[in-house]
This record gives C-alpha cells, sequence and structure tokens, in this order.
C-alpha cells in the first residue's frame, strides 16, 4: 500500500504540502498520486468518525445489523439484490457473507420503530428475499479503527534523557 | 550526613540541568519534545503477552540469564537480520536494559585508573557509569560541522596505553547520528590494533532511516572486540518494562553476569515473556511506528531548516540536537525562555557534554498536531524575542 495511504487513513484532514513534506516527494507529485487514487476509487471518500454515545441527541439514535438469506438470480447471483437493497439510504453498510446467511447489513435509524418499519415494510418484502434476522446494536466500543472509549492521557513524564 | 556519603557520588555531574527538570516537570500542559522515549504505547500484541504471562502465574526469578526462550530468540533475530552468531548458552546476557548492561559491561572490564573513550555529545548514562566503575571516562568532542561523527584520527589520538574501551552509541542520542559500514570499517581498523574492547549501544539499530544498520560486531575480525548492547525500549516502545540485552564473547559476559547475578538477579519475567512475543510478533508494529517516525523526521526538519536553524539531518533515533546559536541564546536559556513563554520544553545541549551550551534536543516522539503546535510556538518565540 502508498504510504499516502497509510498517512491519509489514519489523518484524512492533512494537507497535499504536509503530506508532501512527511513523504519527501513533491506537492504536484502527491496531488496527481490522489487525484489517482480518487479517480481509480482507491480512495472513496473523506469523512468523519462521530462518537453518537456522546451526543445529545443519541435518544433519537438507533443502529441494527440485519442478517438477510437470499435466493441468488441466474447471471447475476447476488449483486442485483445486494444493489436493490444498498440502495436505500438508511443501509449504511452491505456485506456479502460466506457461510449461514448471505447479507450482512447495518442500519441507522430514529427508533426501534423506524428500524423495524424498514426491516418489515422495504426489506422483508423484497422479492428473493427468504428471511431476516435483525440485532439491534447495544453498544459501539471500536469504529474503523478507533477505540472510542476516550483515552486516559498517558502519563509519560515531560522530560528525560 | 555528608561526610558519610561515597566521595564518588558526592563528585559525580553537578547537573545544572535538574533544576531545568524540575521547572519542567512543575508545569502543566506542556507540550514536550524533552522526552527520552517513545510516545507511542507498547503494541497490543506485547502487552497482551504481559497480561497473559501474568495470568499464568508467571511471577518468579528466571535464571540470572535470563529466559532460554528469549536468549534464543535474540541469537536468532541477530543471525536473520545482521548475519551475527551468538550462543544463547553463553554470549547473552538479559538485563533490565540497555542501561544496566552498561554498568554491567563497564564494571567487568574497567580496573581503577582504566580509560573508556567516550565521543561527545552522549547520552547521559557513560560518563557518570565509567567513573562509577573506577574508569575514566576520556571524552572526545564532535562538532557540528563534521556532522557530529568520531573522526578515526581523533579516536586513534585519544588511545592511550591506559584504554580499554571505548563506547559508541549509533544511531545516536542526543545527536540521531549513525556510521555506514565503512566508517565503522575504519574504527574497526583502530580498535583491533591496539585490542580494545568496543562497546556498542544500538539501542536505536532498528530506528535507521537512511541505511541499513550494521552491528559493530558483525564487521568481520571484530567479534572479539565487540560487545553489543541492544534492547526493547525504543524500537518497540517498551521503555517501562525494563528488557535489553548484551552479547559478547563468553568471558566478558561470564564476568558480566556474575555482577548481575548479585545486583539484579534477574530481569522481571513478565517483562521478558512480552519481549519475547515483541521478537516473534512485534516486526509488523514496530516498522508502523518507524515508519511514523521517519515522516516526522521530514517534517520537522524542513521546519526547522525554514526558521533558520542549524544542525544535522539525524540518519536515525528520534532526536534533533539543534544549534541556538543563531537565536543569540545559549541552550539552558534558550529552554528556559521557551518553556516560560510558551509551554514547550527541550532539553539543554549542557546535558549530553558541558561544551555543548550552545545547542538544545528536541525529541520527535510526539504526534503531528502537537509537533506542528510546538514549532509554531517556537517561531512564536523566536519572533516576540527580536
Ligand atoms: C543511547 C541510550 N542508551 C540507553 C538508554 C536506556 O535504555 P534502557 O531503557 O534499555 O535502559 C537510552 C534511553 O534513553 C539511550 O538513549
Amino acid at each position: 500500500m502508498d504510504e499516502i495511504l497509510e498517512v491519509l487513513e489514519k489523518d484524512a484532514r492533512i494537507s497535499p504540502q504536509e503530506l508532501a513534506r512527511l513523504l519527501r516527494r513533491q506537492p504536484e507529485q502527491v496531488k496527481k498520486a490522489v487525484k489517482g487514487f480518487e479517480k481509480q476509487g482507491i480512495i472513496v471518500g473523506y469523512k468523519t468518525i462521530i462518537n453518537r454515545e456522546l451526543l445529545q441527541d443519541n435518544n433519537n439514535f438507533v443502529s441494527a445489523l440485519i442478517e438477510v438469506r437470499v435466493t441468488p438470480q441466474k447471471d447475476v447471483g447476488f449483486d442485483k439484490i445486494a444493489e436493490r437493497i444498498y440502495s436505500f439510504p438508511e443501509v449504511k453498510s452491505c456485506y456479502l457473507l460466506s457461510g449461514t446467511y448471505d447479507l450482512l447489513i447495518l442500519i441507522e435509524g430514529r427508533s426501534i420503530h423506524t428500524v423495524s418499519d424498514f426491516v418489515a415494510e422495504k426489506l422483508a418484502s423484497l422479492e428473493h428475499v427468504r428471511r431476516t434476522t435483525t440485532h439491534f446494536l447495544l453498544k459501539r466500543y471500536k469504529e474503523d479503527g478507533v477505540i472510542l472509549k476516550r483515552k486516559r492521557e498517558n502519563k509519560r513524564i515531560a522530560i528525560s534523557y | 550526613m555528608k561526610k558519610s556519603l561515597s566521595k564518588t557520588v558526592q563528585e559525580l555531574q553537578p547537573s545544572g540541568i535538574r533544576e531545568f527538570f524540575d521547572l519542567v516537570l512543575g508545569m502543566k500542559d506542556v507540550i514536550s519534545l524533552g522526552v527520552g522515549e517513545p510516545d507511542f504505547t507498547t503494541p497490543w500484541v506485547i502487552r497482551e503477552a504481559g497480561i497473559y504471562a501474568l495470568e499464568q502465574g508467571f511471577t518468579s526469578y528466571t535464571s540470572n540469564k535470563g529466559l532460554y526462550k528469549l536468549r534464543l530468540g535474540i541469537s536468532r533475530y541477530l543471525n536473520s537480520r545482521f548475519n551475527l552468531k551468538y550462543n544463547p548458552e553463553e554470549e547473552i546476557l538479559i538485563t533490565t536494559g540497555v542501561s544496566e548492561a552498561m554498568d554491567l559491561a563497564l564494571r567487568a572490564v574497567v580496573n581503577p585508573g582504566d580509560e573508556v573513550i567516550i565521543p561527545l555529545p552522549c547520552y547521559v548514562a557513560y560518563g557518570p557509569l565509567t567513573i562509577l566503575a573506577g574508569g575514566l571516562p576520556r571524552y572526545i568532542k564532535t562538532q557540528l560541522r563534521q556532522g557530529f561523527k568520531l573522526k578515526p584520527e581523533d579516536l586513534e589520538r585519544a588511545i592511550t596505553k591506559r584504554t580499554k574501551a571505548v563506547i559508541l552509541n549509533y544511531p545516536g542520542n542526543p545527536t540521531g547520528v549513525s556510521y555506514t559500514n565503512k566508517e565503522l570499517a575504519d574504527f574497526k581498523r583502530i580498535i583491533l590494533k591496539h585490542k580494545i574492547l568496543c562497546i556498542t549501544d544500538e539501542i536505536y539499530g532498528d530506528l535507521s532511516y537512511d541505511f541499513a544498520h550494521i552491528p559493530f560486531a558483525s564487521l568481520s575480525g571484530a567479534g572479539q572486540f565487540s560487545l553489543y548492547l541492544n534492547g526493547f525500549s525504543k524500537a518497540y516502545a517498551m521503555t517501562g518494562w525494563r528488557i535489553g540485552y548484551a552479547c559478547g564473547c563468553k568471558d566478558v559476559i561470564s564476568a558480566m553476569t556474575k555482577i548481575h547475578q548479585y545486583t539484579m538477579l534477574c530481569a522481571p519475567i513478565m517483562s521478558q515473556l512480552a519481549a519475547y512475543e515483541a521478537l516473534v510478533s512485534g516486526k509488523k508494529a514496530m516498522d508502523e511506528m518507524k515508519r511514523e517516525y521517519q515522516r516526522r523526521r521530514e517534517y520537522v526538519y524542513e521546519e526547522l531548516k525554514r526558521i533558520g536553524f542549524e544542525m544535522v539531518k539525524p540518519q536515525g533515533a528520534f532526536y534533533f540536537f539543534i544549534s541556538t546559536k543563531n537565536t543569540g541564546l545559549a541552550g539552558l536559556n534558550f529552554a528556559r525562555k521557551l518553556l516560560k513563554e510558551q509551554n514547550v520544553a527541550v532539553v539543554p545541549g549542557d546535558a549530553f557534554g558541558s561544551d555543548y551550551k550552545d545547542f538544545v534536543r528536541l525529541s520527535y516522539c510526539a504526534d503531528l498536531d502537537k509537533l506542528k503546535e510546538a514549532i509554531a510556538r517556537i517561531e512564536k518565540f523566536l519572533r516576540r524575542k527580536q
């Protein structure tokens, strides 16, 4: 993996100038490389990781993981049905898995009701969807490689040889 | 009370820096570029092994030399990485950090009045440890304009009939300067000719950025005249675990073990098990930290250059040793004022040799955001001064 990606994956806010300096490359070269990654779809976006547990209005927010069993279709396999599912904006992540079910989706909504309505009305009623199992998410510990518990500041002594 | 203290101890380096250290420790919200240890926490795989060791009840002494499996692991690591061959039975000793290893080494080889050559600027412990062992430090200054590198002719000139050993630390604290194969070969020629021991502190060996690190002991014919010291503190971010090791000829290692068995008995068993895990599965995390240091080095170097500091671009470790001459302030004053006015801590150069009053050591063991902020504050500090 290009070191540009290693740095950006940790901190997307870094500017091309800074990135260039860190990696001892030319800013123009870095900009071009980043553009290239974007074009190829290797970099698909830049976003902020939010710890919702700490938000005031967290009461209006629930997530659920839903296992979905589907009937694969001729020629297109799972892709077509996956596309119909992940196109709903409520679906935040969607994966095809091996094992006892086929698709795992993460959905977010304002309440248990919105989520269950979505499952009942939108998801379960889709042609080819055979069965769903909904797991409501109780607590997040780690999100995209970031531990959400606030770290205690490490008590390294401020000066040493 | 004073009368009852040993003369040797009373005469040990009365450090003017101590006061400054106390000043730093008494302040809050300091951005510290004054630390000599990684800002990273020990990688989880390694911590996990330490926790597991405790869970399993590994709370006893080990053999004086250290756990055999750790010695074997070190022997294999040195062999595969540097083609260095040490027998884990009798040529490797596990110590509580390189600190202890250096102490043992000097006490094992120095007779009263023997001289030990120490290039400056250097890590603070070498001089005092030499004195405590009954030896006389024979310092060789190196200059900024020679890249803080020891010159072979200066080494040769410093050797007398009483010279017992020379201490080489590379990549070095506080300069980050390291030596290439060719430079080491020049030292080897002299060391072999005069038959002195070369004690190398290679604790930053895994943090070498511009060229492959080469242990002095791996040079052909050097083995017999070298004592290789290394440890887990820096590269694996394990300073608090206190594990180092010494590798060398059987007779030196066994002499060191003799002292070690009385003074330390053994290194902590849970730390030894964690260190073993570091060898087995810590490489990936270590490489990641190394790349991070390397990126910071590039960043800080360009920034310090832009601000106008004179320095050598370090080839390893995680320090910059920069001249404060252009600022019109001596190192200690620079450090004191920077701390008071901008809450940024650096270490005055005097700490590493009395001739380095016009320097400060700045370590980049802080994340990029902190480094940026610290550099901005240093700039502000200099602008205000004018
Ligand atoms: C050059 C050098 N040697 C030895 C040490 C001490 O290492 P250890 O933690 O292994 O005792 C340090 C720590 O700052 C160092 O910089």
